[in-house]
């Protein structure tokens, strides 16, 4: 019996060696974690893939985390033994906080072309792109979108609106410190309002966007102002519009960076550089529908012209944001669930 | 010969104290409640509980501190004698080899013994289909086999219908006789013990002395 | 004696014991040691988490109300209604909500109760507009269908054991429906109720999957999923430990709670059918079909709504992409190391337990022992998780030992199953025949091999095929441990429900129900007694 069990012990413990000491080779790779819609066939993944790959005689490798404020979760779940080279995906809102993790390096990338509605100072994010968050109606369902954040929040309730996670998503963070900079103090009951009309939150864009809203099943959903030249320019179609609020839109400025703990230093920075170079810019208007960081001239489609012009473009400060956020998101699960 | 002398134990509230002397080729019966102390007495005399103090021979020769399996002494259950999942043949072969490891001499030993109780013929059955009379026969084989001059008889006969019971106390009487064995029976039916012509001791509130037991062979 | 004293009883146990006490009790330090630099009150007084507090209870009280409310019927129009077509089968299905994986049904679920579901076309067809999976509904559709399918029976099993003397009593004196009702039936479920409610009421509190796939956002949240959050969302450490202290507190509470109230350990893993059993014929035979006809239906439905879309046109892409085949082959691992692992821990329990219980007459101790494999009620699996997150983050990349952690986990989730299922088998071995055995000296091997074995080996096929089905469905131990590195086919799933992407979705949970019933099947099969050793050559 006893022979038996250990024999049956042993299997078990050699089988759970076996598969901790997996080997693990670390050629060349440059290993990315970003959320998921950036890799996907029709993001700009594969295409910025295909074109460093070209030029650094290495291997680019997109890791998807679930979500894009999941990827400041993750590497600091990992800490040091993180097996990520790169963060691509955080925002501006999250720049201080991710800062203060220690985990992040500062970059040796030249920032002079990069052109933004914001003066850009930090050496370690190197911002790829930007936009405004903008909720994006289906025209087909939805005639008369409101015309600003409080009309929006005083509509009845039979409008139902699709939003993100301020605790997993930047977009849904986004729409929490745009309520924030709108309503101030009266953030709380704007959310009050807000929430019979919220049918359901969701961890990541790409759900609410594609699998929800896509689907019909909200006429409304929180996204960008850049969505709809998407859908004119590649599905050659005006029926989703964004809605401009009087109030002015949030600006979100998307970032990437090196982790200290990466080996691969310089071929990091290659990376960071390359990607706010005119090739790696001007793909990013059609594959991650947002305006490029760089000018880039012509390659911008024609159809970003037709696009909202936000009033305003709002922001909070990144180190406010830093200081606020855990008890502005503690407020927001409670007066928005 | 088998002698206990001032065996004690303690269990719970209950204490116990024996005092017997039984020989070969005789049986002695034990007669007494149900609570009495039956039992104890013969768990303690097959190494199933430990006494605070007293001793147990056989022949002379201490008993305790040895453990049940190195006692010459082997047992006749009231039931459970056997394992149902095993066959006549190996439940008998489990007392010549507890790992059941048996050789050609071993099996036509067996046999002999499955003869010796009527049971010839029955090696492959299937424990499971036997009678409760057929299967004390096949515990019964077993425990000549085991070769002990001890044998205790733990209410053997209670489970079984009148006319098996005679037929098997009849076995029984042979079998103490013919191979010599001092053997001790635990009843409550004074008929059992008469039929194998037993010397009867009444057990009373956990208390044997040979005393008390002529006091009490006398008034039955 | 001295001989018995010296043939290490104690060894399984004690190197089981060993091996739980630093499974367990090295997470539990970790945690408790993090607890001194954090002020417990500041995120229990926090209004949100002492909503998603309220909220765990509130889900879990409905749940087991509604599950034990509807069980009292649906089990007397079972019991009334002794001869129709697939009684027994029917019976039998109430038990695959037992193994099924938790994942796999809530796509089920979703298949026929979500929005574009069979019953929202249907009453959408009505006029009517769609509910919403999503949120308390959900979690409680997903509930009720675990945990009615048990309640029934263990009431039907209550209800079957009546005396057939007591009906034709009943008949004699003309009793009518309802007294029949309180006089008979009542009195013989009642004896169940408190059990089996307590029973459900925890495994609802502490429920995972369910909560996370429909809870639809914060809004219904429960603490074990917000321990998860914390964590996994947040980064929030002080948040995951003071919650993880207070489900400690909160599991503990419930299980002295059901202590207190006796119930049959067998609980919903046997139903023996009674044969030949006087019944009535019930003057309400419409009534009683309508109602078996309806349990039938949420049972069935969702079982068979996840089989008919499992192949769809998504089904080729799925089945060949490289995910689904690694994670199939993780899901593979995890369970088979977990079957034996756990049962190996169950069964060395079970041995020494069994010799304290029975030989050595230290029945308690016995007993503790066997209990100390039950730990995981206590502490439950995102507990245990972020106790194993604090004790190993500053040593190694937990990610990357995903899969050791997921087993570790698994096998003590299901350790009370083994435990449940092979105790009894052991016991019979020795009730019995203890002295017998003790006088033959079988002992050691021989007694494992001759005596114990043949009576197990089925049993222990059983166990070991549950914990693997358990392990290999099971989405709590992956979902905070897993990443893209290590996937198993339910952390595939709940990501495909959670996107939306139902095809997929409908096509993974095919593939995990097939990887389940091979394992189960493959496990109950490698105890057939040639496998283990050649019998005995005289056998």
């Amino acid at each position: 019996m006893i022979t038996k069990l250990h024999h049956a012990l042993f299997i078990a413990l050699v089988s759970i060696l076996c598969i901790v000491t997996l080997p693990s080779h670390a050629a060349q790779t440059l290993t990315v974690y970003t959320y998921e819609s950036f890799t996907s066939e029709w993001g700009p993944g594969p295409v910025i893939k295909t074109a460093f790959e070209k030029e650094c005689d290495c291997t680019l490798n997109f890791v998807a985390i679930d979500s894009s404020a999941g990827i400041l979760n993750r590497v600091q779940l990992e800490g040091k033994s993180s097996k990520a080279d790169i963060v691509l995906g955080l925002d501006y809102n999250l720049m201080a906080l991710a800062q203060d993790t220690g985990l992040l390096a500062e970059s040796s990338v030249d920032l002079s072309q990069v052109k933004l509605p914001i003066e850009w100072d930090s050496k370690v994010f190197v911002p790829f792109d930007f936009g405004h968050f903008a909720f994006v109606y289906d025209t087909k369902t939805l005639s008369n979108p409101p015309t600003s954040l409080d009309e929006l929040v005083n509509s009845p309730d039979d409008l139902k609106i699709i939003i993100q996670d301020p605790r997993t998503s930047t977009p849904g963070l986004g729409l929490l410190l745009w309520v924030k900079a709108v309503y101030g103090d009266d953030a709380d009951s704007a959310w009050k309002k807000l929430k019979p009309k919220i049918l359901t939150v969701t961890k990541g864009w790409s759900e609410a966007y594609f699998s929800l809203f896509l689907n019909g099943e909200a006429p409304m959903v929180l996204s960008y102002d850049t969505s709809p030249g998407y859908h004119m320019a590649i599905d050659k179609t005006d029926q989703y519009q964004a809605a401009a609020f009087d109030e002015g839109h949030y600006l979100q400025i998307e970032v990437a960076a090196l982790l200290k703990s990466s080996p691969n230093q310089e071929l990091g920075n290659a990376f960071l550089q390359f990607l706010i170079s005119k090739e790696a810019q001007s793909a990013i208007p059609l594959t991650n529908v947002m305006y490029p960081s760089i000018d880039i001239g012509d390659a911008l489609p024609p159809e970003f012209s037709k696009l909202i012009k936000p009033s305003k473009s709002l922001l909070l400060d990144t180190e406010t944001v830093r200081d606020e956020r855990k008890g502005w998101i503690d407020e927001w699960l409670e007066s928005a669930n | 010969m088998l002698k206990i002398d001032k065996l004690k134990l303690q269990l719970g509230t209950n204490s116990y104290c024996y005092q017997l002397h039984a020989n070969a080729s005789h049986t002695t019966a034990i007669l007494g409640k149900s609570g009495s102390g039956k039992s104890t007495l013969l768990n303690l005399i097959a190494g199933f509980l430990q006494p605070e103090s007293g001793s147990i021979s056989w022949n002379n020769q201490s008993l305790i501190g040895l453990s049940a399996n190195q006692r010459p002494v082997t047992t006749l259950f009231q039931q459970h004698n056997l394992f149902m999942h095993l066959n006549v043949e190996q439940n008998i072969g489990l007392g010549i080899s507890p790992d059941l490891k048996l050789t050609n001499n071993d099996y036509e030993n067996i046999h002999r013994s499955l003869d010796e109780v009527g049971m010839a013929g029955y090696a492959k059955n299937r424990t499971a289909n036997l009678s409760g009379g057929e299967q004390q026969r096949v515990a019964l084989a077993r425990c000549l086999l085991r070769k002990q001059p001890i044998l205790l008889l733990d209410e053997p006969f209670s489970a079984l219908d009148e006319h098996t019971r005679h037929e098997m106390i009849h076995l029984t009487r042979k079998v103490i006789s013919d191979y010599k064995l001092c053997a001790i029976l635990v009843t409550h039916n004074e008929d059992d013990a008469d039929l194998l012509i037993a010397t009867k001791h009444l057990l009373r509130d956990g208390i044997l002395t040979q005393q008390a037991a002529g006091i009490a062979n006398k008034n039955h | 004696m001295q001989l018995t004293m010296f043939q290490r009883w104690w060894l399984p146990g004690a190197v089981a014991l060993i091996l739980l006490a630093l499974l367990v009790g090295l997470p539990l330090i970790a945690l408790i040691v993090s607890t001194s630099d954090l002020n417990l009150q500041t995120t229990l007084n926090n209004t949100y988490y002492k909503r998603v507090i309220w909220f765990s209870f509130y889900q879990a009280l409905i749940s087991a109300v509604l599950s034990v409310g509807l069980a009292i019927p649906l089990a007397q129009a079972l019991s009334r209604e002794q001869k129709f077509l697939g009684r027994q089968m029917l019976i039998n299905l109430f038990s695959l909500s037992l193994v099924i994986p938790t994942i796999v049904a809530i796509f089920g679920i979703v298949a026929v109760f979500g929005r574009t579901g069979w019953l929202n076309s249907a009453i959408g067809q009505l006029g009517f507009e769609p509910f919403s999976i999503y949120g308390l509904s959900g979690i409680l559709i997903a509930h009720v269908f675990f945990n009615l399918p048990l309640a029934t029976r263990v009431l039907l099993q209550s209800l079957d054991n009546i005396p057939h003397e007591q009906w034709r009593l009943s008949t004699q004196l003309r009793m009518p429906g309802l007294a029949q009702f309180k006089y008979v039936e009542w009195p013989a479920m009642r004896t169940q109720l408190i059990g089996v409610f307590m029973v459900i009421f925890t495994l609802c509190f502490t429920s995972f999957t369910i909560v996370m796939t429909l809870g639809g956002g914060p809004r219904a949240t429960t603490v074990e999923v917000a321990i998860y959050q914390a964590l996994r969302f947040d980064f929030d450490i002080n948040t995951a430990v003071s919650l993880a202290i207070a489900q400690l507190v909160f599991c503990t509470a419930l299980l002295l709670a059901s202590a207190l109230f006796k119930h049959d350990a067998s609980i919903g893993f046997s139903y023996k059918p009674v044969e030949h059993l006087y019944r009535p014929t019930s003057t309400h035979r419409w009534r009683n079909r309508l109602l078996i006809l309806l349990g039938t239906l949420f049972v069935v439905t969702p079982l068979l709504g996840m089989i008919m879309s499992a192949i769809n046109p998504a089904s080729i892409k799925v089945l060949t992409h490289t995910n689904t085949v690694q994670a199939t082959i993780n899901t593979v691992i995890i369970a088979i190391v977990t079957a034996f692992l756990s049962v190996g821990i169950g069964v060395s329990l079970l041995i020494s337990s069994r010799h304290l219980r029975i030989r050595a007459q230290k029945h308690n101790l016995g007993q503790w022992i066997q209990h100390a494999g039950n730990i995981i009620l206590v502490m439950p699996p995102v507990v245990l998780g972020t106790g194993l997150f604090l004790l190993l983050r500053n040593v190694a990349d937990v990610f990357s030992i995903a899969l050791v952690l997921t087993i570790i986990i698994n096998s003590l989730m299901a350790l009370p199953f083994v435990l449940r299922i092979l105790d009894g088998p052991l016991m019979q071995a020795a009730n019995h025949h203890d002295k017998l055995i003790q006088s033959l000296g079988i002992s050691g091997w021989s007694r494992w091999r001759l005596l114990d074995w043949p009576l197990i080996r089925k049993p222990m096929g059983f166990a070991l095929g549950i914990a693997a089905t358990l392990a290999a469905g099971d989405f709590s131990a992956i979902a905070l441990f897993g990443s893209e590195r290590a996937t198993t086919l339910p952390l595939l799933l709940f990501q495909r429900i959670g996107s939306y992407r139902l095809h997929e979705a409908a096509t993974t949970a095919g593939i995990l129900l097939v990887v389940c019933l091979i394992l189960f099947t493959a496990m109950q099969s490698m105890t057939s007694r040639t496998i283990f050793w050649r019998s005995h050559a005289k056998d």
